[in-house]
This record gives structure tokens, C-alpha cells and sequence, in this order.
């Protein structure tokens, strides 16, 4: 696909269409809007929600892995299914779906790329059946917070300097004229973003049908504002699931190998007692 | 019957409360639903149903401009 550097973590929505029932095959629909599932998904998926499966429910992580296993076995992955995971907003929480289970240590887990927009644009077949699955056995791995960037970790790398941050909400987000996306609830007190961060919105990640763009233009795009995988790179966002979608495009399209998701993002740094914060667009160029 | 084509899929821009919305609509069996979401950074606003795409599409528009009206917009330096 497209030049990428691990084209094996994506599938096309012809692969899922004639793959969906294989035996070692589980299609998993994860989306922002949870009722999504609901109305339709590809036939055969299981649906996780983000907001009460995919995190600790009590304190603000990622789900511990016992919960990861369970998740799993309980939906009939073991650890050598191939998972393929899609959703609404061009993959956003699919995305993060991916991103933990990398962390624990899943080999093969792949996006269906452009996600449920484009299942659905190509007049394709839903379901509103939701499948049981046989329990399988599932053994987790890690976690492996390589993959990931907590606070002392990005405050360390402001004071190195050594880093690239990719800041990639929205334009207004980044300057700090509105402090969450239009019509959502504020999370932060104070709006703008971390000082030297990038502003390269997730969604430049994307063409029109919600695909992924080539390998060319995704170098161009990211090299243009100097992330170039010669440094290491934190990408972040809101509260870390736009950033796990760059993530993805940084880690397995173009190959990057130290590219860490910063799931705590905006919401605990525009939180934070005395955190820098730089507003405005001094460092923004990539405009929307 | 829990299997269904999606059909009549279409989607259109509009301007809801001075931000951009993308809004989707299909039909699934006999209903019809939108989507809206703000373009940038492509958050769902609203989902909605109806017997017609107009009548999804009227539910979705008045459930996201109220969303959306509560947005605040605040001056940035620089």
C-alpha cells in the first residue's frame, strides 16, 4: 500500500469484505460516537466502546493489561488472531484501540483503511447483529511505554530539546481561541499548546474518502514542519486519541522508529500549575 | 432482517453557528440517518434518524447548532 514502511498493519475495505469470516480473523468496530455500532457495522465485527472498555473506568490510563486480557478472550481473540480494527472519524479510537494493544504486546493488529466513512460511502453491507464469540485464551505482554509519553517525560524533553512535539488539533485548538473542538466540553483551563510544539492537525493525515495519504505526500507533510524521524517525536492532541492516529501514521507508515503518543495531551498540560504554555501561532504553520 | 445495504449515502458541507459541519447522510432499511460533525477537528455533533433525509438532516442541523452555539471563542496572542 502506497510505499508505506509496515504496510502490513493496514487493510483495505476489499480485504475486510472478503476476509471478515476467516477463522483467525476478528473485525473490531471502535468509534467516538459509541451508538455508531448500533445503527450498522461491518458484518461479523464485535464493537468495543472507547470510553468504558478501552480505559481504567476509576483513574484516568489505559486499561490495565488483566483488562486487556479479558477484553480479548472474551471477544474471541487469542494472540495470534489478526485484528482489524476501524471506526468513525477516520479511525480516531481506532487508532488508540491499536495503540493499546501494541502496548501489550499484540503482534498482529491492523486498521481498515479509511474506516467506517468509507465502508459505508461504498454502499457496502452492515449488520445489526452483535456477534458472540467463542472465549478464547489470551496472554498479554508489557506494557511497553515506549509507545507512550507521560508528563515528566515531556517536560524532560522540553528542557533537552531534542525532541519534535506534534501538536495535532485543530488550528484553534493549537493557538488557544477555543479550548476543545467546536461543541464539545472544555477540559482544560487554559488554552494554546507546549511551547515548540508543531501544529500539524491529524486530519492533513488524510484524503477525502478518509484513507490514509501516499507515504510521498505524509513525508512531505510532516518533513515540511522538520519531523523527519531524525529526533524522537511526541505527538499529542486533546486527551491522546487524534495523537494515537499520528501515531500510527509516524510508527508504522512512514517508519519512525521513537514515536511516543502522549495520552495525557492537552487536558493535563492545560491543567497544569505553571506549565508553559505558548499561545497564538508564532510556531504554527501548517495551516488548515 | 439485521443485514442491510447502505444507500441514498451523501455528504455536504454547511455552516452551523459560524463553523463548518460536515453532514452525512444514508439510509439503512427504511431510515435515514445524518451524521454532523465539525469539519476540523472531525467530532460527531449529532446523530440523528428519520422517515426522509430531510427530516434526519433538520434534527442533526438543530442538534449541533445548539451544540455549537456554546462553543466559546477567546482572543489568541501572537
Amino acid at each position: 500500500m502506497a510505499n508505506y514502511a509496515h504496510p502490513e498493519t493496514l487493510v483495505s475495505t476489499d480485504w475486510v469484505a472478503q476476509h471478515a469470516s476467516d477463522a483467525n480473523v476478528r473485525i473490531v468496530e471502535v468509534d467516538v460516537d459509541t451508538k455508531a455500532y448500533d445503527e450498522g457495522h461491518v458484518p461479523g465485527a464485535i464493537g468495543w466502546a472507547w470510553n468504558s472498555q478501552l480505559c481504567d473506568t476509576v483513574r484516568r490510563d489505559i486499561l490495565p493489561k488483566d483488562k486487556l486480557e479479558e477484553l480479548l478472550a472474551s471477544s474471541g481473540i487469542s494472540n495470534n488472531t489478526t485484528v482489524v480494527i476501524y471506526g468513525d472519524n477516520n479511525n480516531w479510537f481506532a487508532a488508540w484501540a491499536l495503540w493499546q494493544l501494541k502496548i501489550y504486546g499484540h503482534n498482529d493488529v491492523r486498521l481498515m483503511n479509511g474506516g467506517r466513512k468509507k465502508w459505508l460511502a461504498e454502499g457496502r453491507e452492515v449488520s445489526t447483529e452483535v456477534p458472540k464469540p467463542s472465549r478464547a485464551s489470551y496472554h498479554a505482554t508489557g506494557p511497553d511505554n515506549a509507545l507512550r509519553a507521560f508528563l515528566p517525560q515531556v517536560q524532560a524533553a522540553l528542557d533537552a530539546g531534542n525532541y519534535k512535539l506534534v501538536d495535532v488539533r485543530s488550528p484553534q485548538e493549537f493557538t488557544g481561541e477555543i479550548l476543545a473542538p467546536p461543541g464539545l466540553p472544555e477540559t482544560c483551563q487554559r488554552g494554546g499548546h507546549i511551547p515548540t510544539a508543531r501544529s500539524i492537525p491529524w486530519g492533513k493525515a488524510c484524503n477525502d474518502d478518509g484513507t490514509f495519504k501516499s507515504a510521498d505526500e505524509l513525508l512531505a507533510l510532516y518533513g515540511g514542519e522538520g519531523v523527519d524521524g531524525s529526533n524522537p517525536v511526541i505527538a499529542y492532541c486533546r486527551i491522546g486519541e487524534r495523537s494515537s492516529h499520528t501515531w500510527f501514521v509516524l510508527k508504522y507508515l512512514l517508519g519512525f522508529n521513537r514515536v511516543q503518543n502522549y495520552d495525557g495531551s492537552w487536558t493535563e498540560w492545560g491543567n497544569l500549575v505553571g506549565a508553559p504554555v505558548e499561545r497564538g501561532q508564532a510556531a504554527s504553520t501548517a495551516k488548515a | 432482517m439485521t443485514d442491510m445495504k447502505v444507500e441514498d449515502y451523501r455528504e455536504r458541507r454547511v455552516e452551523l453557528a459560524g463553523w463548518p459541519v460536515n453532514l452525512t447522510t444514508y439510509r439503512l432499511g427504511e431510515v435515514y440517518h445524518t451524521k454532523a460533525d465539525n469539519v476540523s477537528p472531525g467530532a460527531a455533533l449529532a446523530r440523528t434518524t428519520g422517515a426522509t433525509a430531510e427530516e434526519a438532516e433538520k434534527k442533526a442541523i438543530e442538534r449541533a447548532e445548539q451544540m455549537l452555539a456554546r462553543t466559546r471563542v477567546q482572543k489568541a496572542e501572537g
